[in-house]
C-alpha cells in the first residue's frame, strides 16, 4: 500500500507534469483565464489519464515490449515491436478520447455537459501521452502501480492548472509592464511556481 | 511551369516564411509547442537535434496532409493526421537512436513527444487542410525556424551560463572556476557556474524575456490581459 501512496505523492509533487516536464502547456497557458474552466480541464486530464495509462500498460506488456508475445507461444517469444509504441499509444489515446466522449454524452449529460468542449482537445494533450511514454520508460511493477501513477499526474496537473488559474484571475488589478501583459508574465508565474515546487525535492514516504 | 514557380515565391508566399519568425511566432505569439521547447535546452547541441527533428515532421506532416486534405474525411480528419504524424515522428526517432544515441538518451519521451507538439497540429489544422502543397511547404519552414531560433537563444544563454560551454566546447577554463587546488588545499578561482540555468523553470524566464523584448519592439503586439 505504502508503495501506491508513495507512488502518487511523487507523482503529484516532485514529477509534477507541468513543474518539472512543462509537459501538457499549450492547453495549460490556453485554458487558464478562470478558475472554474481551469478546474473543468483538470478533471477531464485527471480521467482521461487514468484510463488511458492502464490500457497503454497492459499493451505495453502484453505486446510491444520485448518478449511480451511469449504468450502466443514460444515462436513469439523473441518478437520486439516497441518501435511501434508511439504509433499504438497515440492511436489507443484518441480512440479512447472518442470511446469516452461517447459514453460521457450518453450516461453522464451533467458531467459531459462540465467536459464537453474539453474531452476533443485532450486527445493531443501532451500530458497524455506524455503519461503512456514515461509509463513506458519507468516500467511499473504492476497495472496498480501504472494507474497510481496515472491518478498522481493527473491531479498534479489540476492542482498546477487552477493554482495558475487563480493567480491570473488576481493579476488582472495588478499593474503589469505592458510588453508582458498575458502570456508573458504567465510564464514568469510559471516560473516561481516551478521553482517553488523544487522545495518537494527528494520528499519520500 | 515557370509561372507557377513565380507563384510559389511571390510575395504572399515570401511572407508565409517571415512572418512566423517574428510577428506571429509559433512559440512567443500563437503559444504552441511550448511542451518541448522547455524541457530540451540545457545544452545547445540537444535544441538543435531537437529543432531539426520539428523541422524534418512539420515539413513532411504539412505537405502529407495537405496533398490529403480533400480525401480527409472532416469526422476523423485528427485520427489521420495523429498516424501521419506518428509515423514521421518513429522515422525520426529510429533514426536519432541509430546516429545520435547520447542526445536521443537525453531528449528522452521528448522525441515521441513531437506527436502531439501543438505546432505540428496547430499549423495542420490552421494551414495545411485548407491550402495548397506550395504554401503548405512554405509555411512549415516558416514555423519550424521561428521555433528553433527560440530554442537556439534559450539553449545557448542556458549552456553559456549553466555550463560555461557552447555545444559542449567549454568557453570558461576549468581554472578560473572555484575549486580546491589538490595540493595546497586553499581555494582557487574567482567564478561560479549559474546552477540555476540548469533547473527547468529558468527556460520559462528566458521566454518571457524574448516575449518581453519581442512585443516591446512591435507594441501591436500587446495583449489587453
Amino acid at each position: 500500500m505504502i508503495d501506491y501512496v508513495n507512488i502518487i505523492v511523487k507523482s503529484i509533487f516532485v514529477e509534477n507534469m507541468i513543474f518539472a516536464y512543462f509537459l501538457g502547456m499549450c492547453s495549460y497557458l490556453a485554458v487558464s483565464k478562470s478558475v472554474k474552466t481551469a478546474s473543468g480541464l483538470g478533471a477531464a486530464v485527471i480521467f482521461v489519464l487514468m484510463v488511458t495509462v492502464p490500457v497503454n500498460y497492459l499493451l505495453e506488456n502484453y505486446v510491444l515490449a520485448e518478449g511480451a508475445l511469449a504468450w502466443l507461444g514460444e515462436d513469439y517469444a523473441s518478437y520486439d515491436l516497441s518501435f511501434l509504441s508511439f504509433i499504438m499509444f497515440i492511436a489507443v489515446v484518441a480512440s479512447i478520447v472518442q470511446l469516452v466522449e461517447m459514453v460521457v454524452e450518453k450516461f453522464a449529460p451533467a458531467l459531459y455537459g462540465a467536459l464537453g468542449i474539453f474531452l476533443p482537445l485532450i486527445a493531443v494533450n501532451c500530458s497524455i501521452l506524455g503519461g503512456a511514454l514515461f509509463m513506458q520508460e519507468r516500467q511499473y511493477a504492476s497495472i496498480g502501480e501504472a494507474t497510481a501513477f496515472a491518478f498522481g499526474s493527473g491531479i498534479g496537473w489540476w492542482i498546477a492548472i487552477v493554482a495558475l488559474a487563480a493567480i491570473r484571475e488576481k493579476i488582472r488589478y495588478s499593474n503589469v509592464p505592458a510588453p508582458l501583459r498575458g502570456l508573458g508574465i504567465t510564464f514568469i508565474i510559471t516560473g516561481l511556481m516551478g521553482i517553488a515546487f523544487m522545495a518537494f525535492l527528494g520528499i519520500e514516504l | 511551369m515557370s509561372a507557377k514557380r513565380e507563384s510559389l515565391f511571390s510575395k504572399k508566399n515570401m511572407k508565409l516564411i517571415k512572418d512566423p519568425l517574428n510577428d506571429s511566432n509559433p512559440i512567443s505569439i500563437q503559444v504552441l509547442g511550448i511542451c518541448s521547447a522547455l524541457a530540451i535546452t540545457i545544452m545547445l547541441e540537444n535544441a538543435f537535434v531537437m529543432s531539426m527533428s520539428v523541422l524534418f515532421v512539420l515539413i513532411m506532416a504539412n505537405v502529407v496532409v495537405s496533398l490529403l486534405r480533400n480525401l480527409i474525411p472532416d469526422k476523423i480528419r485528427i485520427i489521420v493526421q495523429l498516424v501521419i504524424v506518428a509515423t514521421l515522428v518513429i522515422t525520426v526517432d529510429q533514426v536519432l537512436k541509430a546516429y545520435v544515441y547520447e542526445v536521443s538518451k537525453q531528449l528522452s519521451v521528448f522525441v515521441g513527444l513531437i506527436i502531439t507538439n501543438c505546432i505540428i497540429m496547430g499549423r495542420l489544422e490552421a494551414f495545411a487542410l485548407g491550402n495548397k502543397p506550395g504554401p503548405s511547404f512554405l509555411d512549415a519552414i516558416g514555423n519550424a525556424f521561428g521555433y528553433t531560433w527560440i530554442l537556439l537563444v534559450v539553449g545557448f544563454v542556458r549552456e553559456v551560463f549553466g555550463s560555461g560551454s557552447i555545444w559542449g566546447i567549454k568557453i570558461i577554463p576549468d581554472d578560473w572556476v572555484y575549486h580546491i587546488n589538490p595540493d595546497t588545499g586553499l581555494t582557487e578561482g574567482f567564478y561560479e557556474h549559474n546552477g540555476l540555468m540548469l533547473l527547468s523553470p529558468i527556460a520559462l524566464f528566458l521566454v518571457a524575456a524574448v516575449i518581453w523584448a519581442q512585443r516591446s519592439k512591435n507594441r501591436k503586439l500587446i495583449e489587453e490581459n
